[in-house]
């Protein structure tokens, strides 16, 4: 059969789309949960409007994004049975158990508080009314955490053994899969990462508004709030990443060699800044390299050899039999760089905005600015940024708000497509793992389906984010303000209408 | 009993406790158009269930990961075989839930209009198509000696599980019809009673011959006495909702969707899919079950998770007991 055709192609295809899709929706998600709950808390605690008001704002962006979000994760769930079926046999008996709980344990956790906080403005009494936010906080990690753990078992599967009777993987140990070093440093890594998404999220849409010098107190709050978050997570996903790495170097040798187009053992090994290689041949024809950066960064000092491509590859030969071991070097060089050069541009943005709206210090007091007005961008103590740099840096926080959904995906690219081709390192290949009875021609439909509504989706969500960010935060009316004191709400007339309703 | 009998069991109760909580949910979608006149009765309907549909199909979610975790060889059988209409399922439930989302953020006329017609179809297709897939479940399908199914989309549209999706289509739209009635107030109130009764009717005779024959087919004493109850709990509820005693009915429809359930998971022990094409290469609760370390770990979690789950479940149908009428619809979106 035509190779672009076959069912294992198509079917890693309908993943790498239907995933890459939900977890536009995911990281967001996940920050601005905690984000919003953070923002309400600041109100019940300090009665302070401007906090409600971003609640509001920033609720209603993160309910646009997680409705998207829920309903892209259904197909998450189905989809290993219906394209991969031979992968579920295979592992159920394994990955099975961390899908079950994240549903039992996660997701009725985040669906049900959900719909008290979009509906119980009315209706619950302030502190319970946020509680209900960090309820659904704790939701969107826990199943964070449930999934990753399963994720790490593809990666690096611990924790089972392989019943020959069966012909399948068998869980031995459920807190080995829970608790593993891979887990622990990708959930590290995904949630870092996820909260860098948010704070990106937050810190573009405020700067598109300060730089309009519209709904200022608001968007002040907010730019502050996710300048922070964003140097804290950033910083923090450095560091989780690098930790991942070495991790990945004594795990998955190939997926780090081919991140570097390292196709031979070398000592000390350099990292690569840009290379253009030739796959076939198996060097790199072009290649710009840092000495030394690479060992440092596998093994935390700078001469240990670290084995290239081809060493691997021979290596992986003779453990597991004749065979071609290497994923896509291209995809994984360059969605490795991408991944930390998007990432990282975000970080710096947020570290240069963060100094640049200081509030005090080494700030002449001239240049302090009230609630009210937007921030002044200054460079040293009495040096304020020119009109166009300042309508720059204002744009490029602006965009970054893009960057951390790049990152994202092509981490996960990277992540996925550098294991090929295995499905589970080292005991199951993708080629086993697909579903033999399922036709081409209906692998192709639902491709099909899914791209098409995905795509006209991503533009109904788009355009519904555009307005709601332009609108800006809502004007608050006396009922916001005066929330009710017990559950089911305090107002005698029977007939007033529902503070939010469908 | 074994641990692989106590999941099955457990696997019924998680289909039982979505096709009663998602089952109203689709009726509401489903009268948005059969009973209501106008967009703010729309709105009434669509807002009985607006804080509680998220949560109430998170139960199919838990279904379908216990199946996999626990009957690995089902979950992968039953999706790669039911593929195409597994996929207009999924297409419905993403195109629904971003509807109910979606549909109030906008004024524009067509906006709202396109949303409701989302929400109509995309409750209508799957409550028939479930009803489709269990009835194929139930009556087996070609299933060959490795566990695949190695039938094509048309073995599945045959006039017994076609019967099955119009029981649970007319069943759910009738368990929706008398929710609507205990979560309204005004005319819609009054309607929906009238509406619940030719639902109900109908409901009856289709549900009556689909289980008749699932019982001259396959079953036993056991699955008889599920199918009793079903079907004197489904006329209760016909004669409560004529008395307009709504609590009772809604209690009586409830009923009997959990014994129509259970008859279909009865006759089905100790297959989980049986094949039509020689019965030694069924699905068994033994033959597709994981092992008994991770049946054990599962037992636990969801033996803890479940009742917590229910619970805070429960206290959100009662935050949002009230009934509301149109008066309580805000102009404002």
């Amino acid at each position: 059969m035509d190779l672009a055709l076959a069912p294992e192609t198509l079917a890693r295809w309908q993943f790498g789309i239907t995933t890459v899709y939900h977890f536009l929706f995911v990281p967001l998600t996940i920050s601005l949960a905690a984000l919003v709950a953070g923002l309400e808390t600041a109100w019940v605690r300090t009665g302070k409007q401007q906090y409600l008001k971003a609640t509001k704002f920033w609720g209603k962006l993160f309910l646009i994004n997680i409705a998207m979000g829920v309903v892209t994760g259904i197909v998450q769930e189905f989809q290993f049975g219906m394209n991969w079926s031979d992968y579920s046999r295979f592992v159920g008996d394994v990955f099975g158990a961390p899908l079950a709980f994240e549903a039992l344990i996660a997701f009725f956790f985040e669906s049900t508080f959900i719909g008290l906080w979009i509906f119980g403005w009315d209706k619950l009494p302030k502190k319970l009314h946020c509680f209900c936010m960090w309820m659904v906080s704790i939701g969107t990690i826990l199943s964070s955490y449930f999934i990753l753990a399963a994720n790490s078992w593809m990666q690096h599967p611990v924790g089972y053994k392989y019943n020959a009777a069966n012909g399948r993987a068998e869980l031995s140990d459920f807190w080995k899969v829970l608790t593993q070093d891979t887990t622990l440093v990708v959930v590290f890594h995904t949630l870092t990462a996820a909260f860098l998404t948010g704070a990106a999220f937050m810190v573009g849409i405020a700067a598109y508004h300060l730089m309009r010098k519209k709904h200022v107190k608001v968007m002040r709050t907010s730019l502050r709030l996710g300048l922070v978050t964003l140097v804290i997570a950033g910083a923090l996903t450095a560091i989780s990443g690098d930790q991942l790495g070495k991790v990945m170097f004594r795990q998955q040798p190939m997926k780090m060699a081919a991140a570097e187009a390292l196709w031979d053992k070398e000592g000390p090994a350099p990292f690569s800044v840009f290379a253009y290689g030739d796959v076939d041949k198996g060097h790199n024809k072009v290649a710009i390299e840092i000495p030394g950066l690479l060992s440092f960064l596998a093994h935390n000092d700078f001469s240990t050899p670290v084995p290239g491509i081809n060493d691997v590859n021979k290596a992986e030969q003779q453990k597991y039999g004749p065979g071609d071991y290497r994923p896509n070097i291209p995809v994984a060089y360059w969605g490795f760089r991408w991944m930390i050069g998007f990432g990282m541009a975000s970080f710096a943005i947020g570290l240069a905005g963060l100094w640049l709206t200081r509030k005090k210090f080494w700030l002449s007091p001239g240049l302090r600015t009230g609630d009210e007005e937007p921030p002044h961008l200054v460079l040293t103590k009495n040096k304020v940024l020119g009109v166009r740099l300042s309508k720059l840096y204002w744009s490029l926080a602006f965009v970054t708000l893009g960057f951390p959904l790049i990152a994202n995906s092509w981490g996960w690219i990277f992540t996925e497509m550098g294991r090929q081709p295995w499905a589970v390192y080292g005991v199951l290949k993708t080629s086993s793992a697909v579903s033999p009875g399922v036709s081409q021609g209906e692998v192709i439909t639902s491709m099909t389906v899914f791209t098409l509504l995905y795509a006209i989706l991503a533009v109904i969500e788009v355009r519904l984010l555009v307005k709601y960010v332009k609108a800006g935060p809502p004007e608050l009316t006396d009922d916001d303000l005066n929330p009710p004191t017990k559950i089911g709400g305090d107002h005698a007339d029977a007939d007033r209408p529902m503070a939010f309703s469908y | 009993m074994e641990l692989h009998d106590v999941w099955f069991v457990l696997i019924a109760v998680l289909w039982t406790g979505y096709f009663f909580l998602e089952g109203f949910d689709f009726g509401i979608g489903v009268l948005t158009k059969l009973l209501a006149r106008d967009r703010s009765e729309r709105r009434v309907l669509i807002n009985t269930i607006g804080p509680v549909w998220d949560g109430n199909e998170v139960w199919l979610l838990s279904a379908g990961g216990a199946t996999f975790a626990a009957f690995p060889e089902w979950y992968a059988t039953l999706f790669s075989g039911f593929y195409l209409p597994l996929l207009l399922i999924l297409v419905c439930l993403i195109v629904r839930g971003v509807a109910f989302e979606y549909r109030v953020k906008r004024p524009e006329e067509r906006w709202q209009r396109n949303w409701e017609h989302a929400i109509f179809w995309c409750s209508l297709l799957p409550a028939f198509l479930w009803g489709v897939a269990f009835g194929n479940i139930v009556r087996g399908v070609p299933i060959d000696a490795h566990k695949e199914y190695v039938g094509g989309v048309l073995d599945l549209l045959n006039p017994y599980a076609l019967l099955g999706g119009l029981v649970t289509l007319t069943l759910f739209t009738f368990h929706g019809a008398v929710f609507a009635s205990l979560k309204t107030l005004g005319d819609i109130r009054a309607r929906a009673r009238r509406t619940a009764t030719v639902l109900g009717l109908a409901a009856a005779v289709l549900a009556i011959v689909f289980l008749g024959w699932t019982q001259l087919d396959k079953g036993d004493t056991s699955s008889l006495v599920a199918m009793a109850v079903a079907v004197v709990a489904l006329v209760a509820g016909l004669v409560m909702n004529h008395l307009g005693r709504e609590g009772w009915s809604f209690a009586f429809s409830g009923v009997t969707i959990v014994a129509a359930v259970a008859m279909l998971f009865l006759t089905l022990f100790p297959n989980v899919m049986p094949s039509s094409l020689n019965e030694s290469w069924s699905l068994t609760v033994s033959n597709a079950s994981s092992s008994a370390y991770t049946l054990k770990i599962m037992t636990w979690c969801a033996g803890i998770a479940t009742p917590i789950v229910m619970l805070y479940q429960g206290w959100t149908y009662w935050v949002f007991r009230k009934r509301i009428g149109t008066q309580h619809i805000a102009d404002a979106h």
